[in-house]
């Protein structure tokens, strides 16, 4: 099991839905955030073009935030969902540092937190709330291992990217492009 | 008041109240009772179980502590914003007793409500039964007015709100000036991805590079004011080439032969020296439309109060629908259906002596609404006038940012005997009333029952989540208290609104218990007519019962039949058109403080071209003010954002900041208010409508420029 999301960019509007809709799920204090909307404009007026991404931590397969972890609380859950076990987080830092994509910020309860896949929500057998929430579904979770799955299908049929791959960090964050 | 929301269960039904699309979802609280989220319902054809984020912010609304918190009576000057607190006692008294003053020297048709939310359903029926009809809301005049005249006009229908634009299966959708995913009218984006899925051509008009331009195969900049010119041009093109649709014109259309001449000389090389929009542009986007017809939605718009011509340009857009057979097709407009409830059993209202339409004198007469700016002129006593309004109710709108020309609204409100709003929030107008109510937000109370057309029929319930915060009250409660202070009990012969609301669902069958466990339900149409039957005999609600592309209506109150470019003014140098639009965040002025929403979005910001940036040496990230023609300068500092979006002869920012009440602690000097800007206003002579889009701004830089943030 290998749980993956991709993002169309071609279809978010860069509502910032996911972002409210994972900070109402997740009880994130107002002030922080696990996912947020990069919006990239390219070309001079008229030629234009924007991408625009709904990003998060990427549960890399190889992630920094876990092997620079001196406690172990930055951790691979099932289906490669990385997580941190707050009460074992000293709050250091070095995650924070280590991450390439800024994924995590520190809680104000002294941890370091980030996004989950909701893995709560994922447990029970729903979408993380992100993708539940989305106006544009623009997004789709689900497991790389199943070809049947929402993530695989989409994507054996679009072309996709991930963000900066030469940090070698083997992202699980897709965008169609 | 009895308070019977299930506390303690897992999740109460709502119908959205942060913007009118009224999404219904479900309220989720956590262990210790707190409101923690919510969630689309996924019955919902509003938001098919996905919210938007105001809708998912909502939750900010009731934890706001900014609120009001309990009833306000004004200690002095109107515009000084000196409240002492008062008891919900004698708030009531104290209007009451103006009421009847007012009631008895001049007419109860001298008490106005302007609403633009629930509770104004309470607060109308309050006024019906008090003998006065004078009920407006701003959504018509300000914003989406000259659409649904135009549409009558011509199609004897409106748009309505959910709009009857069947976007899910289009092939083709035109937007003019409408920056779908910016505003975030929830199924209306939701059916725009689904159409970017099924590989349906979007085309796009707007001088700025919008989020919808951006995902568009054709975004047509065009220069500001110029519209009616490229759908002049599209006309032409489709009717010179015979690319209308030409069975459907024959069965339902009467004026073609007149169209057509019209139409004659506005070729795409005329267009182009007015629109900066190449001809083959024009050409090619006119076969898109002809390819894709009759599934193919030229988009009415929804805030299309621009430059005083709004009603003709709507009915361009009307037209080209017609030529291209899309109204009543599949894929371009469908016909809506709505469950109607049966009312309430109350006695009939008194006939008011006046009608609101009085107050304008003769003028408007196509608005198929009231027209707030007309009720606001009518508050300024003048000699024409028998009697001018003398109380305002203002619910759930902030009239200070939703109506233009300020001063002209202060005036209005000085003459008034009596001004009561009602509003969860200190906005502005807040401010100017002499007795404050403050209601409960939405997750903490009933109203009437949601009944919208639609695809499918369908009603939803909104019910308390939680008990209402502070001294607040639901506009229900408020209305049925001051009916007993006036003497009106026999319209509000019921304890509390859940009676009312058990009683209107049984006589459809259903009960409030059931609508609690659902929060929506679906009904069969009465009728197969979602779309036209292919040859099917259609009357149309216009003069001639056919579609009117020569608008008899309009031809006899004195307007041009068929639309016509009129050049408008441009800015002058060193001004810039003054833009504004919605960010999908926000909601007119009403989420400003939104702590989960400002979270987000806390300011709005200039939208400067680069050229411009140069030529005044502006930054991104700097804050200017801004200055009118009329020598108007905003009352904050804006945040500049330089981007190739924007085109060098104008400036953009989304609407609803600046907010100068303090008591709004997170809104209050957060950018720039653009209503106070838009000092000139061009009235539709047609409706009514206020243009707003007519006003230039230009940057002060020598004074210090500070934002609230870099300032204090």
């Amino acid at each position: 099991m290998r749980y993956a999301m991709a993002i169309d960019t071609k279809k978010c509007v860069g509502c910032s839905d996911c972002v409210v809709a994972c900070q109402t799920e997740n009880n994130v204090p107002i002030g922080y955030c696990r996912d947020w909307v990069v919006e990239v404009t390219d070309g001079t007026y008229p030629q234009l073009e924007i991408e625009i991404r709904s990003e998060r931590c990427n549960h890399c397969d190889n992630s920094p935030c876990v092997r620079c972890c001196p406690t172990g609380a930055s951790h691979y859950e099932e289906g490669g969902v990385v997580l941190v076990t707050p009460h074992k987080c000293i709050g250091c830092g070095a995650c924070i540092a280590s991450c390439p994509y800024d994924a995590r910020y520190s809680h104000p309860d002294g941890y370091v937190d980030k996004c989950t896949f909701c893995i709560h929500r994922i447990r029970k057998g729903e979408q993380p709330a992100c993708v539940a929430v989305c106006p544009t579904k623009c997004m789709y979770f689900g497991d790389l291992d199943d070809p049947n799955s929402a993530v695989s299908k989409v994507l054996k049929k679009r072309k996709f990217k991930t963000l900066i791959p030469e940090a070698g960090t083997q992202p699980h964050v897709y965008y169609l492009i | 008041m009895r308070f019977t929301a299930s506390e303690g269960s897992l999740r109460t039904p709502t119908y959205c109240e942060v913007c009118f699309w009224q999404c219904a979802g479900w309220v989720y609280k956590n262990d210790s009772g707190e409101i923690q989220k919510i969630t689309g319902n996924d019955d919902d054809p509003h938001c098919n179980g996905r919210f938007c984020p105001r809708g998912t912010g909502g939750v900010g609304m009731y934890h706001d502590e900014d609120r009001l918190k309990t009833p306000l009576i004004r200690t002095s000057e109107r515009g000084k914003d000196t409240f002492r607190e008062a008891t919900w006692d004698e708030a009531f008294d104290y209007i009451a007793e103006k009421l009847k003053k007012i009631a008895a020297e001049h007419g109860p048709e001298c008490v106005a409500l302007f609403t633009h939310g629930s509770g104004g359903a309470h607060f109308g029926h309050l006024l019906k039964a008090f003998g006065s009809a004078t009920i407006s809301a701003p959504s018509f005049a300000q914003c989406r007015g000259p659409r649904e005249v135009a549409f009558i006009t011509t199609f004897g229908d409106i748009i309505y709100s959910p709009e009857r634009t069947d976007i899910r299966d289009t092939r083709c959708l035109v937007l003019i000036g409408s920056h779908l995913g910016e505003n975030m009218h929830n199924g209306q984006v939701q059916e725009m991805s689904d159409a970017i899925d099924k590989g349906a051509t979007i085309i796009t008009v707007d001088p700025r590079y919008s989020t919808a331009a951006s995902k568009s195969k054709y975004w047509l900049p065009i220069k500001p004011a110029t519209d009616i010119a490229l759908l002049l041009a599209w006309i032409n093109v489709l009717i010179e080439n015979e690319w209308y649709d030409k069975e459907y014109v024959e069965k339902y259309t009467t004026g073609f032969e007149q169209l057509k001449a019209h139409v004659q000389p506005f070729t795409p090389e005329w267009a182009y020296g007015i629109t900066t929009i190449d001809p083959n542009v024009i050409r090619e986007t006119a076969r898109e439309m002809r390819n894709a017809s009759p599934a193919v939605i030229v988009h009415p718009g929804r805030h299309v109060t621009w430059y005083g011509d709004d009603t003709q340009r709507l009915r361009a857009v009307a037209i080209l629908n017609a030529l291209l057979g899309s109204w009543g097709r599949r894929g371009g407009f469908y016909n809506p259906e709505k469950m109607k409830l049966p009312d309430y059993p109350v006695p009939p209202f008194p006939k008011p002596n006046r009608m609101p339409q009085d107050a304008y004198q003769g003028k408007y007469r196509l608005a198929n609404e009231v027209v707030s700016n007309g009720l606001c002129d009518a508050t300024i006593p003048s000699v024409e006038r028998e009697c001018n309004i003398r109380a305002w109710f203002v619910n759930g709108t902030n009239l200070m940012a939703a109506l233009p020309d300020q001063q002209k609204t202060i005036d209005a409100i000085n003459a008034l005997d009596l001004l009561v709003v009602v509003d969860t929030m200190p906005v502005e107008i807040t401010g100017y009333a002499d007795v404050v109510l403050p209601e409960c937000t939405y997750l903490e109370r009933y109203d009437m029952i949601r009944q919208s057309p639609h695809r499918e029929p369908n009603i939803a319930l909104r019910m308390p989540a939680a008990r209402p915060k502070y001294n607040s009250k639901p506009a229900w409660w408020m209305a049925k208290q001051l009916a007993g202070k006036l003497g009106l009990e026999a319209w509000f012969p019921w304890n509390d609104l859940e009676e009312v609301l058990d009683w209107q669902l049984k006589q459809i069958g259903s009960s409030l218990d059931e609508m609690k466990r659902m929060g929506v339900k679906k009904f069969p149409r009465s009728y197969d007519d979602l779309y036209f039957a292919p040859g099917e005999e259609v009357t149309f609600n216009t003069n001639s019962g056919k579609i009117e592309l020569y608008a008899s209506d309009l031809e006899a109150e004195g307007f041009a039949p068929m639309p016509v470019y009129t050049p408008h003014e441009e800015p002058p140098e060193g001004f810039y058109r003054l833009n504004y639009g919605r960010a999908p965040v926000h909601t007119f002025s009403r989420t400003a403080n939104n702590p989960n929403l400002t979270d987000l979005m806390d300011e709005n910001t200039l939208w400067v071209n680069p050229k411009v940036a140069k030529l005044w040496g502006l930054k991104t990230g700097q804050y200017v003010k801004l200055k009118n023609q009329d020598g108007k300068v905003s009352t904050f500092a804006i945040k500049v954002r330089v981007t190739e979006r924007i085109r060098w002869d104008s400036v953009y920012m989304v609407h609803g900041f600046g907010h100068n009440n303090p008591r709004l602690s997170r809104a209050h000097g957060r950018g720039v208010n653009d209503t106070e800007l838009v000092t000139r206003v061009h009235v539709d002579p047609v409706m009514g409508g206020t243009g707003m889009r007519g006003n230039f701004v230009t940057f002060i830089t020598d004074e210090p420029t500070d934002g609230k943030e870099a300032g204090s």
